[in-house]
Protein backbone atom coordinates (compact mmCIF):
# COMPACT_ATOMS: atom_id res chain seq x y z
CA UNK A 1 0.00 0.00 0.00
CA UNK A 2 2.59 2.12 0.86
CA UNK A 3 4.77 1.83 -2.02
CA UNK A 4 1.35 2.94 -4.54
CA UNK A 5 1.56 6.27 -2.04
CA UNK A 6 4.90 6.94 -2.63
CA UNK A 7 4.52 6.12 -6.78
CA UNK A 8 1.38 8.96 -6.47
CA UNK A 9 4.39 11.23 -4.96
CA UNK A 10 6.85 10.27 -7.54
CA UNK A 11 4.07 11.43 -10.13
CA UNK A 12 3.47 14.99 -9.01
CA UNK A 13 7.41 15.60 -8.55
CA UNK A 14 7.21 14.18 -12.34
CA UNK A 15 5.08 16.16 -13.37
CA UNK A 16 6.97 19.76 -11.71
CA UNK A 17 10.47 18.17 -13.38
CA UNK A 18 8.30 18.21 -16.70
CA UNK A 19 6.61 21.57 -16.79
CA UNK A 20 10.34 23.09 -15.76
CA UNK A 21 12.04 21.08 -18.08
CA UNK A 22 9.60 22.35 -20.67
CA UNK A 23 10.17 26.19 -19.44
CA UNK A 24 14.07 25.61 -19.93
CA UNK A 25 14.43 25.82 -16.14
CA UNK A 26 17.76 23.28 -16.18
CA UNK A 27 18.26 23.61 -12.57
CA UNK A 28 14.76 22.73 -10.99
CA UNK A 29 13.48 20.55 -13.71
CA UNK A 30 17.20 18.76 -12.40
CA UNK A 31 15.74 19.13 -8.78
CA UNK A 32 12.67 17.70 -9.25
CA UNK A 33 14.30 14.94 -11.49
CA UNK A 34 16.00 13.61 -8.67
CA UNK A 35 13.74 13.59 -6.16
CA UNK A 36 11.15 11.98 -8.89
CA UNK A 37 13.73 8.76 -8.96
CA UNK A 38 14.42 8.75 -5.20
CA UNK A 39 10.33 8.65 -4.60
CA UNK A 40 9.69 5.94 -7.71
CA UNK A 41 12.31 3.48 -6.89
CA UNK A 42 12.95 4.37 -2.97
CA UNK A 43 11.76 0.74 -1.98
CA UNK A 44 13.55 -1.13 -4.92
CA UNK A 45 16.95 0.74 -3.37
CA UNK A 46 16.15 -0.54 0.52
CA UNK A 47 15.12 -3.53 -0.46
CA UNK A 48 18.60 -3.74 -2.87
CA UNK A 49 20.18 -2.23 0.27
CA UNK A 50 18.69 -5.04 2.80
CA UNK A 51 20.59 -7.42 0.58
CA UNK A 52 23.61 -6.07 1.25
CA UNK A 53 24.49 -3.77 -2.03
CA UNK A 54 26.01 -0.68 -0.80
CA UNK A 55 25.96 1.34 -4.38
CA UNK A 56 22.03 2.28 -4.61
CA UNK A 57 22.19 3.78 -1.01
CA UNK A 58 25.59 5.35 -1.89
CA UNK A 59 23.86 7.10 -4.93
CA UNK A 60 21.45 8.67 -3.02
CA UNK A 61 23.82 9.99 -0.95
CA UNK A 62 25.63 11.46 -3.84
CA UNK A 63 22.18 12.94 -4.97
CA UNK A 64 21.33 14.10 -1.77
CA UNK A 65 24.11 16.66 -1.87
CA UNK A 66 23.28 17.17 -5.53
CA UNK A 67 19.81 18.39 -4.81
CA UNK A 68 21.54 20.94 -1.85
CA UNK A 69 24.04 22.16 -4.36
CA UNK A 70 21.05 22.47 -6.69
CA UNK A 71 18.80 24.41 -3.82
CA UNK A 72 21.75 26.81 -3.15
CA UNK A 73 23.24 27.87 -6.40
CA UNK A 74 20.66 26.80 -9.13
CA UNK A 75 17.27 27.73 -7.94
CA UNK A 76 16.09 31.59 -8.75
CA UNK A 77 12.86 32.44 -7.03
CA UNK A 78 10.02 32.52 -9.01
CA UNK A 79 7.24 35.16 -9.10
CA UNK A 80 5.01 35.49 -6.76
CA UNK A 81 1.26 33.48 -7.43
CA UNK A 82 -0.82 35.60 -5.03
CA UNK A 83 -1.78 38.59 -7.61
CA UNK A 84 -5.65 39.81 -7.95
CA UNK A 85 -7.49 37.88 -10.74
CA UNK A 86 -10.44 39.19 -12.17
CA UNK A 87 -11.38 35.60 -12.91
CA UNK A 88 -10.69 33.98 -9.74
CA UNK A 89 -13.16 36.78 -7.98
CA UNK A 90 -16.23 35.87 -10.28
CA UNK A 91 -15.25 31.64 -10.32
CA UNK A 92 -15.89 32.86 -6.28
CA UNK A 93 -18.79 34.53 -6.25
CA UNK A 94 -20.39 31.59 -8.56
CA UNK A 95 -19.11 28.42 -6.30
CA UNK A 96 -19.38 30.22 -3.27
CA UNK A 97 -19.20 27.81 0.16
CA UNK A 98 -19.17 24.88 -2.39
CA UNK A 99 -15.11 25.99 -2.72
CA UNK A 100 -14.77 25.11 0.81
CA UNK A 101 -15.84 21.33 0.82
CA UNK A 102 -13.07 19.43 -1.30
CA UNK A 103 -10.59 21.56 1.00
CA UNK A 104 -12.03 20.14 4.00
CA UNK A 105 -12.80 16.67 3.04
CA UNK A 106 -8.61 16.55 3.61
CA UNK A 107 -8.50 16.50 6.85
CA UNK A 108 -11.95 15.39 8.05
CA UNK A 109 -12.04 12.00 5.53
CA UNK A 110 -7.84 11.63 6.99
CA UNK A 111 -9.21 11.76 10.47
CA UNK A 112 -12.46 9.73 9.89
CA UNK A 113 -10.25 6.53 8.05
CA UNK A 114 -7.10 7.01 10.63
CA UNK A 115 -10.48 5.69 13.08
CA UNK A 116 -11.49 3.49 10.96
CA UNK A 117 -8.20 1.58 11.06
CA UNK A 118 -8.29 1.74 14.84
CA UNK A 119 -11.54 -1.46 14.14
CA UNK A 120 -9.23 -4.90 14.99
CA UNK A 121 -8.65 -6.51 11.68
CA UNK A 122 -8.96 -3.67 9.29
CA UNK A 123 -5.34 -2.55 8.92
CA UNK A 124 -4.13 -6.62 8.35
CA UNK A 125 -7.27 -6.76 5.60
CA UNK A 126 -5.99 -3.83 3.53
CA UNK A 127 -2.14 -5.00 3.85
CA UNK A 128 -1.33 -1.36 5.85
CA UNK A 129 1.12 -1.83 8.40
CA UNK A 130 -0.04 0.31 11.69
CA UNK A 131 2.77 2.75 11.32
CA UNK A 132 1.84 3.75 7.46
CA UNK A 133 -1.85 4.06 8.79
CA UNK A 134 -1.68 7.93 8.63
CA UNK A 135 0.15 8.63 5.33
CA UNK A 136 -1.76 5.86 3.19
CA UNK A 137 -4.98 7.58 5.04
CA UNK A 138 -3.70 11.07 4.24
CA UNK A 139 -3.37 9.79 0.30
CA UNK A 140 -6.57 8.04 0.18
CA UNK A 141 -8.50 11.47 1.37
CA UNK A 142 -6.41 13.22 -1.14
CA UNK A 143 -7.57 11.04 -3.90
CA UNK A 144 -11.29 11.19 -2.95
CA UNK A 145 -10.77 15.00 -2.43
CA UNK A 146 -8.99 15.66 -5.56
CA UNK A 147 -12.16 14.01 -7.32
CA UNK A 148 -14.84 16.60 -5.60
CA UNK A 149 -12.15 19.51 -6.30
CA UNK A 150 -12.72 18.38 -10.34
CA UNK A 151 -15.86 18.20 -9.73
CA UNK A 152 -16.75 21.64 -8.29
CA UNK A 153 -14.67 23.08 -10.11
CA UNK A 154 -15.18 21.71 -13.47
CA UNK A 155 -11.23 21.37 -14.36
CA UNK A 156 -9.99 18.70 -16.07
CA UNK A 157 -7.46 16.56 -14.50
CA UNK A 158 -4.30 17.94 -16.15
CA UNK A 159 -5.11 21.15 -14.53
CA UNK A 160 -4.47 19.44 -11.23
CA UNK A 161 -1.48 18.12 -12.12
CA UNK A 162 -0.40 21.78 -13.91
CA UNK A 163 -1.67 23.22 -10.17
CA UNK A 164 0.46 21.09 -8.53
CA UNK A 165 3.86 21.81 -10.09
CA UNK A 166 3.30 25.59 -9.72
CA UNK A 167 2.49 25.45 -6.17
CA UNK A 168 5.82 22.84 -6.07
CA UNK A 169 7.63 25.50 -7.56
CA UNK A 170 6.85 27.70 -5.41
CA UNK A 171 7.59 25.77 -2.04
CA UNK A 172 11.00 25.24 -3.83
CA UNK A 173 13.53 23.16 -1.71
CA UNK A 174 11.50 24.27 1.56
CA UNK A 175 9.38 20.95 0.90
CA UNK A 176 12.34 19.04 1.25
CA UNK A 177 14.75 20.09 4.00
CA UNK A 178 12.47 18.18 6.71
CA UNK A 179 14.10 14.86 4.88
CA UNK A 180 17.22 16.07 4.76
CA UNK A 181 17.31 17.57 8.72
CA UNK A 182 15.84 13.69 9.22
CA UNK A 183 18.73 12.72 7.86
CA UNK A 184 21.20 14.55 9.88
CA UNK A 185 19.88 13.80 12.88
CA UNK A 186 20.61 10.17 12.24
CA UNK A 187 24.16 11.23 11.26
CA UNK A 188 24.79 13.26 14.50
CA UNK A 189 23.24 9.91 16.05
CA UNK A 190 25.31 7.56 14.54
CA UNK A 191 28.40 9.58 15.38
CA UNK A 192 27.58 10.19 19.23
CA UNK A 193 26.89 14.26 19.12
CA UNK A 194 24.61 13.79 21.62
CA UNK A 195 26.30 12.22 23.85
CA UNK A 196 29.43 14.92 23.74
CA UNK A 197 26.70 17.80 24.54
CA UNK A 198 25.49 15.28 27.47
CA UNK A 199 28.68 15.50 28.83
CA UNK A 200 29.95 18.90 28.30
CA UNK A 201 26.68 19.99 30.08
CA UNK A 202 27.06 17.71 33.31
CA UNK A 203 30.55 18.82 33.37
CA UNK A 204 29.02 21.90 33.66
CA UNK A 205 26.13 22.22 36.26
CA UNK A 206 26.54 22.90 40.21
CA UNK A 207 24.75 19.47 41.00
CA UNK A 208 23.87 20.36 44.86
CA UNK A 209 21.59 23.13 43.36
CA UNK A 210 18.23 22.23 42.67
CA UNK A 211 17.46 25.43 41.21
CA UNK A 212 20.99 25.27 38.67
CA UNK A 213 19.80 21.11 37.85
CA UNK A 214 16.21 22.32 37.17
CA UNK A 215 17.28 25.26 35.08
CA UNK A 216 20.05 23.46 33.23
CA UNK A 217 17.50 20.56 32.47
CA UNK A 218 15.17 23.04 30.86
CA UNK A 219 17.50 25.04 29.31
CA UNK A 220 19.48 22.16 28.05
CA UNK A 221 16.01 21.06 26.75
CA UNK A 222 15.38 24.20 25.09
CA UNK A 223 18.93 24.43 23.21
CA UNK A 224 19.35 20.90 22.57
CA UNK A 225 15.71 21.06 20.39
CA UNK A 226 17.12 24.00 18.47
CA UNK A 227 20.09 22.81 17.51
CA UNK A 228 18.23 19.50 16.61
CA UNK A 229 15.29 20.93 15.34
CA UNK A 230 13.02 18.10 17.63
CA UNK A 231 12.79 17.89 20.72
CA UNK A 232 12.24 14.02 20.53
CA UNK A 233 15.94 13.85 19.84
CA UNK A 234 16.58 15.91 22.99
CA UNK A 235 14.37 14.22 25.94
CA UNK A 236 16.63 11.36 26.03
CA UNK A 237 20.04 13.16 26.56
CA UNK A 238 18.70 15.55 29.09
CA UNK A 239 16.49 12.96 31.16
CA UNK A 240 19.59 10.85 30.90
CA UNK A 241 22.20 13.16 31.97
CA UNK A 242 20.46 15.92 34.24
CA UNK A 243 16.98 14.67 35.16
CA UNK A 244 16.73 10.75 35.97
CA UNK A 245 20.63 11.27 38.40
CA UNK A 246 19.96 14.99 39.48
CA UNK A 247 17.10 16.01 39.75
CA UNK A 248 15.03 12.68 40.01
CA UNK A 249 17.79 10.64 42.11
CA UNK A 250 19.10 13.50 43.96
CA UNK A 251 16.65 16.33 44.50
CA UNK A 252 13.25 13.82 44.76
CA UNK A 253 11.40 14.99 41.77
CA UNK A 254 8.40 13.79 40.57
CA UNK A 255 9.44 12.05 37.27
CA UNK A 256 5.57 12.24 35.45
CA UNK A 257 5.66 15.71 36.09
CA UNK A 258 9.21 16.39 35.07
CA UNK A 259 9.08 14.25 31.85
CA UNK A 260 5.89 15.87 30.61
CA UNK A 261 7.02 19.55 31.21
CA UNK A 262 10.81 19.25 30.08
CA UNK A 263 9.35 17.79 26.86
CA UNK A 264 7.20 20.69 26.70
CA UNK A 265 10.64 23.01 27.25
CA UNK A 266 11.97 21.70 24.35
CA UNK A 267 8.51 22.52 22.17
CA UNK A 268 9.19 25.84 22.74
CA UNK A 269 12.63 25.40 21.40
CA UNK A 270 11.13 24.02 18.46
CA UNK A 271 9.09 27.40 17.87
CA UNK A 272 12.18 28.88 17.45
CA UNK A 273 14.92 27.03 15.03
CA UNK A 274 15.02 26.65 11.59
CA UNK A 275 15.79 22.89 12.16
CA UNK A 276 12.66 22.49 12.64
CA UNK A 277 11.74 23.08 8.89
CA UNK A 278 8.38 21.83 8.15
CA UNK A 279 6.73 23.75 10.94
CA UNK A 280 8.59 27.01 10.65
CA UNK A 281 10.31 27.17 7.09
CA UNK A 282 7.89 25.36 5.09
CA UNK A 283 5.04 27.41 5.85
CA UNK A 284 6.52 30.74 4.67
CA UNK A 285 7.61 29.15 1.71
CA UNK A 286 3.91 28.79 1.44
CA UNK A 287 2.94 31.63 2.74
CA UNK A 288 5.10 33.01 0.18
CA UNK A 289 6.91 35.26 2.98
CA UNK A 290 9.46 37.44 1.53
CA UNK A 291 11.22 36.47 4.78
CA UNK A 292 11.96 32.91 5.37
CA UNK A 293 12.56 33.36 9.04
CA UNK A 294 9.12 35.45 9.10
CA UNK A 295 7.11 32.32 11.27
CA UNK A 296 9.70 32.09 13.56
CA UNK A 297 9.95 36.28 13.65
CA UNK A 298 5.92 35.95 14.60
CA UNK A 299 5.99 33.56 17.19
CA UNK A 300 9.57 33.84 19.36
CA UNK A 301 7.91 36.13 22.27
CA UNK A 302 5.32 33.19 22.57
CA UNK A 303 8.12 30.89 23.12
CA UNK A 304 9.70 32.53 25.44
CA UNK A 305 6.54 33.43 27.40
CA UNK A 306 4.97 29.98 27.71
CA UNK A 307 8.80 28.48 28.69
CA UNK A 308 9.23 30.71 31.60
CA UNK A 309 5.43 29.54 32.54
CA UNK A 310 6.67 26.13 31.95
CA UNK A 311 9.47 26.68 33.97
CA UNK A 312 7.15 28.41 36.78
CA UNK A 313 4.94 24.98 36.72
CA UNK A 314 7.96 22.98 36.56
CA UNK A 315 9.63 24.63 39.98
CA UNK A 316 6.14 24.65 41.80
CA UNK A 317 5.36 20.93 41.07
CA UNK A 318 8.40 18.77 39.72
CA UNK A 319 10.28 19.87 42.22
CA UNK A 320 8.17 19.38 45.48
CA UNK B 1 34.69 10.46 24.04
CA UNK B 2 35.13 12.32 21.14
CA UNK B 3 34.15 15.88 20.93
CA UNK B 4 34.94 16.56 17.49
CA UNK B 5 31.67 15.27 15.95
CA UNK B 6 30.71 18.36 17.35
CA UNK B 7 31.94 20.58 14.52
CA UNK B 8 28.80 19.73 12.52
CA UNK B 9 26.53 21.29 15.10
CA UNK B 10 29.03 24.42 14.58
CA UNK B 11 28.34 24.36 11.19
CA UNK B 12 24.46 24.33 12.29
CA UNK B 13 24.84 27.30 14.03
CA UNK B 14 27.14 29.41 11.97
CA UNK B 15 25.55 28.38 8.55
CA UNK B 16 21.91 29.70 9.72
CA UNK B 17 23.32 32.55 11.14
CA UNK B 18 25.11 33.44 7.72
CA UNK B 19 21.92 32.91 6.51
CA UNK B 20 23.47 30.85 3.89
CA UNK B 21 21.09 28.06 2.49
CA UNK B 22 19.46 25.49 4.90
CA UNK B 23 19.61 22.26 2.30
CA UNK B 24 23.58 23.44 1.79
CA UNK B 25 23.56 23.94 5.78
CA UNK B 26 21.76 20.82 6.72
CA UNK B 27 24.33 18.78 4.50
CA UNK B 28 27.47 20.29 4.97
CA UNK B 29 26.48 19.97 8.93
CA UNK B 30 25.81 16.27 7.95
CA UNK B 31 29.61 15.95 5.88
CA UNK B 32 31.59 17.12 9.11
CA UNK B 33 29.82 15.63 11.76
CA UNK B 34 30.64 12.15 9.72
CA UNK B 35 34.39 13.00 8.45
CA UNK B 36 35.14 14.47 12.15
CA UNK B 37 33.89 10.96 13.40
CA UNK B 38 36.36 9.06 11.12
CA UNK B 39 33.65 7.89 8.57
CA UNK B 40 35.10 7.17 5.25
CA UNK B 41 33.44 9.20 2.69
CA UNK B 42 31.89 5.95 0.94
CA UNK B 43 29.87 4.58 4.65
CA UNK B 44 29.08 8.16 4.69
CA UNK B 45 27.26 8.79 1.46
CA UNK B 46 25.06 5.52 2.22
CA UNK B 47 24.15 6.93 5.95
CA UNK B 48 23.23 9.78 3.85
CA UNK B 49 21.18 8.36 1.67
CA UNK B 50 19.68 5.63 3.67
CA UNK B 51 18.57 8.58 6.69
CA UNK B 52 17.10 10.21 3.62
CA UNK B 53 15.12 7.59 1.85
CA UNK B 54 13.41 6.58 5.66
CA UNK B 55 12.25 9.63 5.95
CA UNK B 56 10.39 10.77 3.00
CA UNK B 57 7.36 10.77 4.96
CA UNK B 58 7.27 14.39 5.70
CA UNK B 59 7.09 15.17 1.96
CA UNK B 60 3.75 13.73 1.38
CA UNK B 61 2.03 16.67 2.03
CA UNK B 62 2.83 17.11 -1.43
CA UNK B 63 0.08 14.86 -2.22
CA UNK B 64 -2.36 17.78 -1.28
CA UNK B 65 -1.04 20.43 -3.51
CA UNK B 66 -2.71 19.39 -6.52
CA UNK B 67 -6.51 20.21 -4.99
CA UNK B 68 -5.39 23.03 -2.77
CA UNK B 69 -4.24 24.67 -6.24
CA UNK B 70 -7.43 23.52 -8.04
CA UNK B 71 -8.92 25.21 -5.50
CA UNK B 72 -7.19 28.33 -5.50
CA UNK B 73 -7.54 29.07 -9.11
CA UNK B 74 -10.66 28.47 -8.65
CA UNK B 75 -10.96 31.35 -6.30
CA UNK B 76 -10.93 29.64 -2.78
CA UNK B 77 -9.13 32.33 -1.23
CA UNK B 78 -11.18 34.71 -2.82
CA UNK B 79 -13.89 33.55 -1.12
CA UNK B 80 -12.69 33.15 1.73
CA UNK B 81 -11.69 36.56 2.35
CA UNK B 82 -15.43 37.75 0.94
CA UNK B 83 -17.24 35.32 3.37
CA UNK B 84 -15.04 36.52 6.39
CA UNK B 85 -15.43 40.55 5.37
CA UNK B 86 -19.27 39.50 5.48
CA UNK B 87 -19.20 38.08 9.13
CA UNK B 88 -20.63 41.09 11.71
CA UNK B 89 -18.29 41.55 14.48
CA UNK B 90 -15.45 39.14 13.17
CA UNK B 91 -11.84 40.68 13.88
CA UNK B 92 -8.48 39.80 13.19
CA UNK B 93 -8.27 38.66 16.90
CA UNK B 94 -11.59 36.72 17.21
CA UNK B 95 -10.67 34.80 14.59
CA UNK B 96 -7.12 33.76 14.90
CA UNK B 97 -7.90 33.15 18.80
CA UNK B 98 -10.83 30.84 17.76
CA UNK B 99 -8.75 28.66 15.60
CA UNK B 100 -5.77 28.58 18.34
CA UNK B 101 -8.49 27.54 20.82
CA UNK B 102 -10.09 24.80 18.40
CA UNK B 103 -6.41 23.21 17.38
CA UNK B 104 -5.46 22.87 20.51
CA UNK B 105 -8.92 21.04 21.68
CA UNK B 106 -8.89 18.67 18.29
CA UNK B 107 -4.82 17.84 18.71
CA UNK B 108 -5.87 17.14 22.53
CA UNK B 109 -8.35 14.02 21.42
CA UNK B 110 -5.17 12.94 18.87
CA UNK B 111 -6.76 14.59 15.68
CA UNK B 112 -3.33 16.57 14.84
CA UNK B 113 -3.99 16.19 10.74
CA UNK B 114 -7.17 17.97 10.50
CA UNK B 115 -5.36 21.22 10.05
CA UNK B 116 -1.90 22.23 8.89
CA UNK B 117 0.13 24.65 6.99
CA UNK B 118 -0.93 22.91 3.36
CA UNK B 119 -4.60 21.92 4.21
CA UNK B 120 -5.73 24.87 6.21
CA UNK B 121 -3.23 27.76 6.71
CA UNK B 122 -2.42 28.39 2.73
CA UNK B 123 -5.87 28.02 1.33
CA UNK B 124 -8.16 29.29 4.38
CA UNK B 125 -7.14 30.65 7.51
CA UNK B 126 -4.46 32.90 6.25
CA UNK B 127 -6.66 34.54 3.32
CA UNK B 128 -9.35 35.20 6.00
CA UNK B 129 -6.86 36.59 7.97
CA UNK B 130 -5.71 39.37 5.81
CA UNK B 131 -9.74 39.90 5.31
CA UNK B 132 -10.39 40.18 8.90
CA UNK B 133 -7.69 42.86 9.27
CA UNK B 134 -8.19 44.64 6.17
CA UNK B 135 -12.01 45.06 7.43
CA UNK B 136 -11.28 46.05 11.01
CA UNK B 137 -8.11 47.52 10.80
CA UNK B 138 -7.83 49.17 7.28
CA UNK B 139 -6.09 48.40 4.25
CA UNK B 140 -2.49 46.38 4.93
CA UNK B 141 0.27 47.59 2.77
CA UNK B 142 2.38 44.58 1.70
CA UNK B 143 5.03 44.00 4.97
CA UNK B 144 1.93 43.85 7.36
CA UNK B 145 0.17 41.95 5.30
CA UNK B 146 2.94 39.31 5.71
CA UNK B 147 3.18 39.78 9.27
CA UNK B 148 -0.72 38.71 9.31
CA UNK B 149 0.04 35.49 7.29
CA UNK B 150 2.99 34.49 9.48
CA UNK B 151 1.17 34.96 12.81
CA UNK B 152 -1.50 32.83 11.21
CA UNK B 153 0.69 30.56 10.81
CA UNK B 154 2.28 30.55 14.15
CA UNK B 155 -1.11 30.30 15.57
CA UNK B 156 -1.18 26.70 13.79
CA UNK B 157 1.93 25.62 15.23
CA UNK B 158 1.65 26.91 18.76
CA UNK B 159 -2.19 25.37 18.66
CA UNK B 160 -0.62 21.68 17.36
CA UNK B 161 2.23 21.84 19.82
CA UNK B 162 0.32 23.00 22.94
CA UNK B 163 -2.37 20.37 22.35
CA UNK B 164 -1.32 17.05 21.08
CA UNK B 165 1.23 16.37 23.83
CA UNK B 166 -2.33 16.46 26.28
CA UNK B 167 -3.02 13.54 24.41
CA UNK B 168 -2.50 10.09 25.67
CA UNK B 169 -1.09 8.33 22.73
CA UNK B 170 1.11 10.85 21.24
CA UNK B 171 4.51 9.92 20.56
CA UNK B 172 5.60 12.31 23.00
CA UNK B 173 3.80 10.73 25.80
CA UNK B 174 4.99 7.35 24.92
CA UNK B 175 8.28 8.10 24.29
CA UNK B 176 8.53 9.74 28.21
CA UNK B 177 6.76 6.59 29.94
CA UNK B 178 9.27 4.40 27.56
CA UNK B 179 12.32 6.15 28.74
CA UNK B 180 11.17 5.44 32.35
CA UNK B 181 10.11 2.29 31.93
CA UNK B 182 13.83 1.19 30.67
CA UNK B 183 15.04 2.92 33.59
CA UNK B 184 12.85 1.38 36.35
CA UNK B 185 10.04 4.04 36.97
CA UNK B 186 6.37 2.68 35.92
CA UNK B 187 4.15 5.58 34.65
CA UNK B 188 0.92 5.21 33.67
CA UNK B 189 0.60 7.28 29.77
CA UNK B 190 -2.28 9.77 31.72
CA UNK B 191 -0.50 10.82 34.18
CA UNK B 192 2.35 12.16 32.33
CA UNK B 193 -0.27 13.51 29.82
CA UNK B 194 -2.30 15.44 32.50
CA UNK B 195 1.04 17.57 33.74
CA UNK B 196 0.65 19.08 29.79
CA UNK B 197 -2.29 20.43 30.57
CA UNK B 198 -1.48 23.58 32.61
CA UNK B 199 1.14 24.84 30.14
CA UNK B 200 -1.39 24.30 27.50
CA UNK B 201 -3.41 26.41 29.44
CA UNK B 202 -1.00 29.07 29.65
CA UNK B 203 -0.13 28.52 25.93
CA UNK B 204 -3.29 29.89 25.11
CA UNK B 205 -3.23 32.50 27.38
CA UNK B 206 0.14 33.84 26.04
CA UNK B 207 -0.49 33.41 22.52
CA UNK B 208 -3.76 34.88 22.60
CA UNK B 209 -2.27 38.10 24.44
CA UNK B 210 0.24 38.24 21.73
CA UNK B 211 -2.28 37.85 19.02
CA UNK B 212 -4.08 41.23 20.30
CA UNK B 213 -0.99 42.84 20.69
CA UNK B 214 -0.27 42.09 17.40
CA UNK B 215 -3.96 43.80 16.42
CA UNK B 216 -3.39 46.91 18.56
CA UNK B 217 0.20 47.31 17.22
CA UNK B 218 -1.31 47.28 13.47
CA UNK B 219 -4.41 49.35 14.20
CA UNK B 220 -1.73 52.10 15.97
CA UNK B 221 0.39 51.71 12.80
CA UNK B 222 -2.70 52.08 10.06
CA UNK B 223 -3.96 55.28 12.16
CA UNK B 224 -0.47 56.77 12.10
CA UNK B 225 -0.81 56.75 8.36
CA UNK B 226 -1.53 59.24 6.35
CA UNK B 227 -5.37 58.78 4.72
CA UNK B 228 -3.86 59.78 0.76
CA UNK B 229 -0.93 57.01 1.36
CA UNK B 230 -3.48 53.88 1.45
CA UNK B 231 -3.69 51.80 -1.98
Amino acid sequence: MIEAVYLLAALLLGAAAWRNLRARRWARAAFWGLLTVAFAAGDAIQAAAKAGERLPHQAVGAGVIALALLAAFGMRALPATQTADPGRAASAARLGHRLFMPALLIPALTAALVLLAKIPGATALLGVAREQVTLVALATACLLALIAALRVTGARPAAALAANARLLDTLGWAVVLPALLAALGNVFAATHVGDAIAALTQTAIPVESRLASLVAYALGMLVFTIIMGNAFAAFPVLAAGIALPLLIGRHGADPAALGALGMLSGYCGTLLTPMAANFNIVPAALLELRDPYGVIRAQWPTALGVFLANFLLMWLFALR
Amino acid sequence: MSYWPLLGVGVVVGGFALRLNPMLVVVSAGLTSGLAAGLRLPDLLALLGDSFLSSRAPLLVILTLPIVGLLEEAGLREHGRAWIASLRGMTLGRLLCTYLGLRQLVSMFGLTTLAGHAQTVRPLLAPMSEAAADKTLGSLDAAQRERVRALAAATDNVGLFFGEDVFIAFGAVLLIQGFYARNGIVLDPMAIALWALPTALAAYAVHAWRIRHVERHLRRELAARPEDGGD
